[in-house]
């Protein structure tokens, strides 16, 4: 089926391209639509002209250049394309549990883009996502961001330009909570408590530190006038490397974690060792220090409302995301699900009514405020001259809880249509094949 | 929260403390002018007047003049709905799902017809006040796992006991066929419930339900021969036999949790064999066989869409369009969150069906009326009728979307605490 969608998704991006020149690959005119751009408010009966995958215009009455196919978007939305800041999608492995610290384990490594998830974000308007090593250890690995090119090979769904992203996690699931210890069976791994956790952090940073400051005394006396003809190098430690990149400003921290305790707690080990950490991931007691995270410039990567399916997560009200907003806290609404990423609208809209936020502060914790978090937030997020042509089409407005994607389009290509799936069941339907 | 609320709630606040004083004091009349009113069943007032009296919706209507003494709750600027019923959770039964000790929904071993879920109850479960506060004003609440995973029970949700919240007990006797197999890139709702029994098929185990079926009847047989002659030794008891004779007897109705179009087609005929009362749930590829389900008449709780298609081949967007396509068959549907921590959801699984192609009105009725009839409640609720009970959701725009404030709930004509979990951390840590 996989291949049959790829086909279907070639022969739909072929009629449109159909149109003549070599210049419609990745251009395209979008016509009448509403236009939400989230940072430049809203356009009624807009157009956006792509060219080359970049933004060219955004305006009204806009002709489409000769070859240039167009897509008529009346009586619809047009927004940025969705962005999920925690999944874990597209991976062949998620987690080395093995051991506690394992910043060397690179999600970027094992990218699987024959991950049907990213068909399943394409059919939610998302074209962007943080897809993460898992929460298994304190320290896990390094994340890497997608685009949801499906039916492309995976070096060309990475996203260079973001930051690069550190795993941490917190609390229940790093100290093991669910494992039954047997009697007789292997030790348990160490940390097994918040304190434990903790400390195992701040002996790694203090690691880290120890190792660069080897380094620097090595490249001190390397490059003095008269080195030591016995000089050697520190011994390259791949664990230490990643860490010490983090304490560089090299990569950002994104940490999971529950409790405002831990939170807190993290927040500390960065100051004290000076990394940053971009978004707290779940954070589902950010509400009770919401002020501590505004002044420390935090974002907070969260759940609309997916609570109490373990002890941490029993006081994860669904006001979270919206008072925190509210609070200037940095939001973002993600799925951390192979399903609930094609419904992050549909979550954001939550926070109307629990935070009171309006429709166009809702739909920010789903397009600009992940880009920012990921720092991609100069090339997609927004809908924007010179930014990158990642638009979602939807038949009513993002907010509403009758809304449904109609269209996808990343870089200007058209990866998901609505129409064009429809078309091509109702073709097979008459064949007498599968619908 | 605008100045009309603001207005409205020292109301309803009041009534709410005079219910709660006295015990079984009677109940003042109380008075909705202004509202907008969608009764689901008949057509919509621009501006209506409901009056609540000894728990019922004593009259409804425009131009109704208001009984003299009764509070008024001022609707201007809102709607008035019939409170929304859930087809299928675990309200009660689950409080943080990942700890064992407050779970209570699912009983080891395969065959258990004698377990009520009634009987586990928490009747102050924190999400129950969650679901209220969202329009959900009653719910079944069903048993899971195995073959016959136990007795369902319809709740309203309100009450200071287990007992206290029934309104229809039981309401089902639970069966479970296995999952749809061959799915890929399923989910979520998919492969938790099918566990071992996935390799099993519906067929098989419809043989063993027809089995233990007949060994029911054999002992009932050899129990009233028994009980007439005195020579004859009773037979030994039989667990068992004794808890499905009243659904063989059609006393009880049998919800089956079924799936693929095969397994359901099976179903149908097992129903129509056995003489059985029943309602299925799941259904996913109800629209396979979707002339066979009206043919059945059997009602569909469509669960929860929460979920990964199970069968990629069906189309990213079956679930959603297997509701509309078994309305649109002429097959009664009713929604369903399959959840504690997720109840308060149910009205988003009827408006993701209507943003595929389910007419509007039809998804709120599959919320309201439709679950009431399925489950032989609908002279008592499911609409805003005259003589039903006072089950009245006051809210700020559509039932369904995800914005809409809901600003007071009714029932049984009774003002309900608004506060919950999410308002009483909120309001904690907002004094901060």
């Amino acid at each position: 089926m996989k291949r049959t969608l790829a086909t279907l998704l070639l022969a739909t991006l072929a009629v449109l391209c159909a149109a003549g020149s070599a210049a419609a690959a990745g251009s395209l005119l979008i016509k009448n639509g509403t236009i939400l751009t989230v940072t430049r408010g809203t356009i009624a009966r807009g157009d956006i002209l792509v060219i080359n995958g970049i933004i060219a215009r955004i305006g009204k009455n806009i002709a489409a250049p000769p070859g240039v196919p167009v897509i008529d978007a009346a009586g619809r939305y047009v927004l940025p394309g969705l962005i999920d800041s925690h999944t874990h999608i597209a991976l062949a492995g998620t987690n080395e549990g093995s051991e506690a610290i394992t910043p060397e384990a690179d999600v970027g490594a094992v990218i699987n883009a024959d991950d049907t998830a990213l068909f399943t974000a394409l059919t939610g308007g998302v074209t962007m996502a943080h897809t993460m090593h898992g929460s298994a250890n304190p320290i896990g690995g390094p994340n890497v961001v997608l685009k949801m090119k499906w039916g492309r090979p995976s070096e060309e769904l990475v996203v260079s330009e973001a930051w690069r992203t550190l795993k941490f996690a917190l609390g229940e699931n790093v100290k093991q909570s669910s494992r039954t210890i047997v009697a007789g069976g292997p030790p348990p791994r160490y940390p097994q408590t918040r304190m434990g956790t903790n400390a195992i952090l701040r002996r790694e940073f203090l690691r880290a530190q120890n190792y660069m400051a080897e380094w620097d005394r090595y490249e001190k006396l390397k490059g003095s006038k008269n080195p030591p003809k016995t000089l050697l190098p520190p011994r390259r430690d791949l664990r230490l490397e990643v860490l010490a990149d983090l304490l560089k400003g090299k990569m950002v921290a994104r940490c999971h974690d529950y409790q405002a305790t831990e939170a807190l707690e993290f927040m500390g080990l960065a100051k004290e060792f000076g990394f940053k950490i971009a978004a707290l991931e779940h954070a589902w007691e950010a509400y009770k220090i919401a002020d501590e995270l505004a002044a420390a410039k935090i974002g907070i990567s969260v759940f609309a409302d997916s609570w109490a399916y373990k002890m941490e997560a029993a006081e994860g009200i669904a006001y979270d995301a919206g008072y925190c907003s509210k609070k200037g806290v940095l939001v973002s609404i993600n799925s951390d699900s192979n399903e609930r990423i094609r419904r992050l609208f549909n979550d954001a809209a939550k926070t109307m009514k629990y935070g009171g936020l309006s429709e166009d502060e809702a739909l920010r914790l789903v397009t600009i405020n992940p880009a920012l978090q990921l720092g991609v937030d100069k090339i997609v997020g927004s809908l924007e001259v010179g930014k990158q042509a990642d638009i979602a089409i939807f038949n009513e407005h993002p907010m509403s809880a009758y809304t449904r994607c109609d269209m996808t389009i990343i870089d200007g290509d058209v990866y998901f249509d609505r129409a064009g799936i429809i078309a091509a069941r109702e073709e097979a339907a008459k064949k007498g094949g599968r619908p | 929260m605008n100045r009309r609320a603001r207005m409205l709630l020292p109301v309803i606040l009041l009534a709410a403390a005079a219910a709660a004083t006295g015990f079984a004091a009677p109940q003042k009349t109380i008075v909705i002018a202004n509202a907008r009113i969608v009764p689901v069943v008949g057509p919509d007032l621009a501006s209506g007047t409901i009056v609540i009296k000894d728990g019922k919706i004593a009259d409804i209507g425009a131009g109704i003049s208001v009984p003299p003494g009764a509070d008024i709750v001022d609707g201007k600027g809102l709607t008035a709905f019939p409170g929304m019923i859930d087809g299928y959770s675990f309200l009660g039964l689950q409080e943080i799902t990942g700890v064992n000790a407050t779970v209570d929904n699912r009983e080891t071993g395969r065959i258990n017809p004698q377990v009520w879920a009634i009987e586990a109850l928490r009747y102050d479960s924190m999400h129950i006040p969650i679901a209220r506060s969202n329009g959900i004003t009653a719910a079944i609440v069903a048993p899971t796992g195995g073959l016959i995973s136990g007795r369902s029970v319809l709740i309203k949700l309100d009450g200071w006991t287990n007992r206290e919240m029934v309104v229809k007990n039981p309401a089902a006797l639970q069966i479970e066929f296995p999952d749809i197999r061959g799915g890929r890139g399923g989910g979520s709702g998919f492969g938790q419930r099918g566990g071992g029994a996935a390799a099993q098929d519906a067929t098989r185990l419809i043989a063993e339900l027809k089995d233990l079926f007949a060994s029911a009847r054999a002992y009932e047989k050899r129990k009233l021969y028994a009980q007439k002659n005195l020579s004859v030794a009773l037979p030994d008891f039989d667990e068992t036999s004794e808890f499905l004779l009243p659904v063989l007897k059609g006393e009880v109705a049998i919800m089956i949790l079924v799936h693929a179009d095969r397994d359901i087609q099976a179903a149908i005929k097992f129903v129509k064999d056995e003489g059985l009362k029943a309602v299925f749930y799941g259904a996913e590829q109800g629209w396979k066989v979707a002339a066979d389900l009206k043919d059945s008449g059997i009602p569909v709780i469509i669960s929860q869409l929460y979920a990964a298609p199970p069968v990629w081949d069906d189309g990213y967007d079956q679930l959603f369009m297997n509701a509309v396509r078994l309305a649109r068959a002429g097959v009664k549907i009713a929604f369903s969150s399959g959840s504690a921590t997720a109840a308060k959801d149910l009205p988003y699984h009827a408006a993701k069906a209507a943003a595929f192609g389910l007419d509007r009105r039809e998804a709120l009725k599959a919320v309201t009326i439709s679950p009431a009839e399925i489950f032989g409640v609908a002279g008592e609720m499911g609409s805003l009728e005259k003589g039903k009970a006072a089950n009245i959701v006051l809210a700020d725009g559509d039932l369904l979307e995800q914005r809409t404030n809901v600003k007071a709930v009714f029932i049984d004509g009774k003002p309900c605490d608004m506060s919950n979990k999410y308002t009483e951390l909120l309001d904690k840590f907002k004094k901060r």
